[in-house]
């Protein structure tokens, strides 16, 4: 496939299933113990403070218990003892695309990532797996003051911001994976957008899973300042492997009085990848954290992108999009935690499952007694493409005082006979037929992404539609 | 060249509908089948154009010689019929103008792509016609339609894909007068030596728009009496009485 010829699309299963041999030059080996943190900490250069850290971390990770208690099952299936905690090629990012090693570019390259920043885009920060092995931001948006470094370089360059916010909004220990992140994670996104500042374009970032039973971990903290805006792209992809291969993230956003963050997932996991991430932002006064979340593959995924609205006016917002293929669970939702007066909060969550896929959605709202006018809108739609696939909607909603206000609204959907005959009628065959009813299913907030996301979704669903047809 | 019925006998489960019927309707011409509700008129629709719903026991349906009943319903419409449905269905979240895209797109070969600009101004210039506002491109299909916004959508949704058969089943059904006239005025635009039509209704109305070549008379699952444009006239005064003891002395 020749990459000049790909103009607008960076990802797709296609695409992301391949992978090349490259020498590692810093490998933590199997397994994870208290020598395996230290490893990584020297290996890194890490401050004595983030040392401590991950060590807490550690035994959070081995206190906690698997929250099997209501999540699937399937979660024992990850032995811990088999996985590589931290890979990487070298230690500094590469600002120049001709530095970058040969087997990664190629990767990259096959991924579409150098046509997307000439396009459209202010800065690239691609992930091979722990270390960002190309960064590069535009001077535009470097001469605004915005910092957009992976969070390596965050830690070390501007420690005055990153300490203040970093473990705030998602302690290390509020759950397993979170503080399993905590102890061993590396690479991610680090950036600050100073008071005022309003980033146009967006922000991307690329994740990919090279080696085989390597866990991914990487950690974004975005802080955006009094009244600016920016708004932040992730798409990922994962070559497929015999075994299991586990991702498991934590991002924290913070957004300051007035200011707007927006953070985009695009994900395509390949169908044995465990993904378990912990997403949430921190919204102050008159400030908008805006979660548009897309869910596609994996074995597992485990997602509650979440907004502590704890500011006056504070809006919190998810828009998510889960598809769950033939054996595959998409366990995903939504937390909205008000924690100020005339705080709003919008969940709209629309799920899709396939064959034997599994679509759940967890949401939660919470208004505690004290406050006065609050208000969530809940909206979650479920469309079924055949019987034997389910869905399950877990509504937790807790709205006390008064004043405040609680819509939920939910849904459950099939593709008739009837459509599919008359779409067939047009000429349209099954398969593509039946994309164009899942493209019509999730087309009002597919809208809300933005063009090259919706392209890219589009065709993502398509390929996963082609598989389950005929 | 015609759309040739053989013989078609054709069943939901454990009911034959279709009973033997045999119909050519010649390309060029306009046939038009009546008859009264139940006697299949619909079920002959939605079996020509491979409803998953029908078993088809026996018999065959040619179109210019070739035999649609071994195809998938898409197949038979790129192979050039199409199917005015009686009651259009919805399709939530997939616009006009996005549907007939894809129509379009699945008739062009492997690769090859829609010209924007030239289906936007064909796609406006059928929309006038048949007095659909241009903001309709972008609803979607039939979703929310009024009875005659839906109908007048299928007979756009035709003319863009210029199928060498048409078959309208009931097409109007929920219609108004000014309504009909319109997507008369529709069809008859399409009327011409390299397109046939099969119009399926229950009353004559349509037919002092439409006006057929020859009318088809449809009870239990067969075409039993076939005339030129005045039979319709005939069954809209006296009924299909007569038309059951004629076939009851014969």
């Amino acid at each position: 496939m020749s990459t000049e010829t790909k103009p607008d699309i960076a990802i797709d299963r296609s695409v992301g299933d391949f992978s090349y041999d490259v020498d590692y030059a810093y490998d933590a080996g199997v397994g994870l113990t208290e020598a395996t943190i230290n490893y990584i900490s020297d290996v890194k250069g890490d401050p004595e403070w983030i040392r401590q850290f991950r060590l807490d971390a550690y035994k959070k990770f081995l206190e906690k218990p698997m929250p099997t208690n209501w999540a699937s099952r399937d979660l024992e299936n990850i032995i811990f003892e088999n996985i590589r905690y931290y890979l990487a090629q070298g230690q500094q990012p590469k600002r120049s695309w001709d530095d970058v090693p040969e087997e990664v570019k190629r990767t990259f390259e096959r991924l579409g990532i150098p046509e997307q920043e000439r396009k459209f885009l202010a800065g690239v920060e691609a992930q091979f797996d722990s270390e960002a092995a190309y960064s590069n931001i535009k001077a535009a948006v470097g001469e605004q003051g915005v910092i957009f470094v992976g969070s390596t370089e965050g830690l070390h360059k501007h420690p005055e911001i990153f300490r203040k916010w970093f473990g705030k909004v998602i302690p290390t220990g509020d759950n397993k994976f979170s503080a399993l992140n905590s102890a061993v994670f590396s690479g991610g996104s680090f950036i600050y957008v100073p008071p005022g500042v309003k980033v146009k374009h967006p922000l991307q970032a690329y994740f990919r899973i090279n080696a085989e039973s390597f866990g991914q971990f990487e950690r974004t903290l975005i802080i955006a300042d009094e009244g600016s805006e920016v708004m932040y792209m992730e798409g990922c992809t994962a070559p497929k492997f015999e075994t299991a291969t586990l991702h498991s993230a934590v991002v924290e956003l913070v957004a300051l009085k007035g200011a707007k963050i927006q953070y985009i997932t695009v994900q395509n996991w390949s169908p044995n990848v465990f993904n378990l991430v912990t997403k949430r932002g921190l919204a102050m006064e008159d400030a908008e954290v805006k979660w548009i979340d897309c869910n596609i593959g994996s074995r597992l995924t485990m997602k509650y992108p979440g907004v502590v609205m704890k500011g006056r006016r504070a809006r919190g917002e998810v828009i998510s999009i889960a598809l769950a293929g033939d054996g595959q669970h998409q366990d995903t939702g939504a937390k909205m935690i008000h924690a100020a007066d005339e705080t709003t909060s919008n969940i709209v969550s629309k799920s899709i499952s396939l064959g034997s896929g599994r679509a759940t959605y967890r949401g939660m709202v919470h208004v505690p007694r004290h406050l006065k006018g609050c208000k969530n809108n809940t909206e979650c739609d479920a469309l079924l493409i055949n019987s034997h696939s389910r869905t399950d909607t877990y509504p937790a909603i807790t709205v006390r005082g008064q004043g405040n206000a609680c819509q939920h609204e939910a849904s459950v959907s099939q593709i008739s006979e009837e459509q599919i005959f008359y779409m067939q009628q047009r000429g349209i065959p099954e398969g593509a037929a039946m994309s164009l009813a899942v493209n019509g299913f999730v087309n009002d907030l597919v809208q809300q992404f933005p063009m090259e996301y919706s392209v890219e979704l589009k065709r993502l669903i398509e390929l996963e539609m082609e598989g389950s047809v005929g | 060249m015609s759309l040739e019925i053989r013989n078609l006998h054709a069943s939901i489960p454990e009911r034959e509908i279709l009973r033997g019927l045999d119909l050519v309707v010649p390309k060029g011409e306009v046939h038009a089948i009546m008859g009264k509700n139940g006697s299949g008129k619909s079920t002959l629709a939605k079996v020509m154009a491979g409803h998953p719903g029908y078993e088809v026991t026996s018999g065959s349906v040619l179109l210019d010689g070739e035999d649609l009943l071994g195809m998938e319903p898409d197949e038979r419409s790129r192979a050039g019929l199409f199917l005015a449905f009686q009651y259009p269905m919805e399709v939530p979240g997939v616009t006009i103008a996005n549907f007939l895209r894809a129509a379009l797109s699945a008739r062009l070969k492997e690769g090859a792509e829609i010209d924007a600009v030239a289906y936007y101004k064909s796609l406006y210039a059928k929309m006038d016609a048949l007095k659909i506002p241009r903001e309709f491109t972008s609803r979607p299909v039939n979703d929310g339609f009024s009875g005659g916004e839906k109908k007048r959508c299928e007979i756009l949704q035709m003319a863009m894909l210029e199928p060498s058969y048409a078959v309208l089943d009931e097409t109007d059904s929920g219609l108004d007068i000014d309504a009909l006239k319109i997507v008369s005025d529709g069809v008859n635009a399409l009327r011409g030596p390299d397109r046939g039509f099969l119009v399926i209704t229950h009353y004559q109305r349509l037919l002092n728009y439409i006006v057929p070549d020859v009318v088809h008379v449809m009870v239990d699952g067969r075409i039993v009496k076939s005339g030129e444009k005045d039979l319709a006239l005939k069954l809209e005064a006296d009924g299909y009485d007569w038309i059951e003891k004629e076939l009851a002395a014969a």
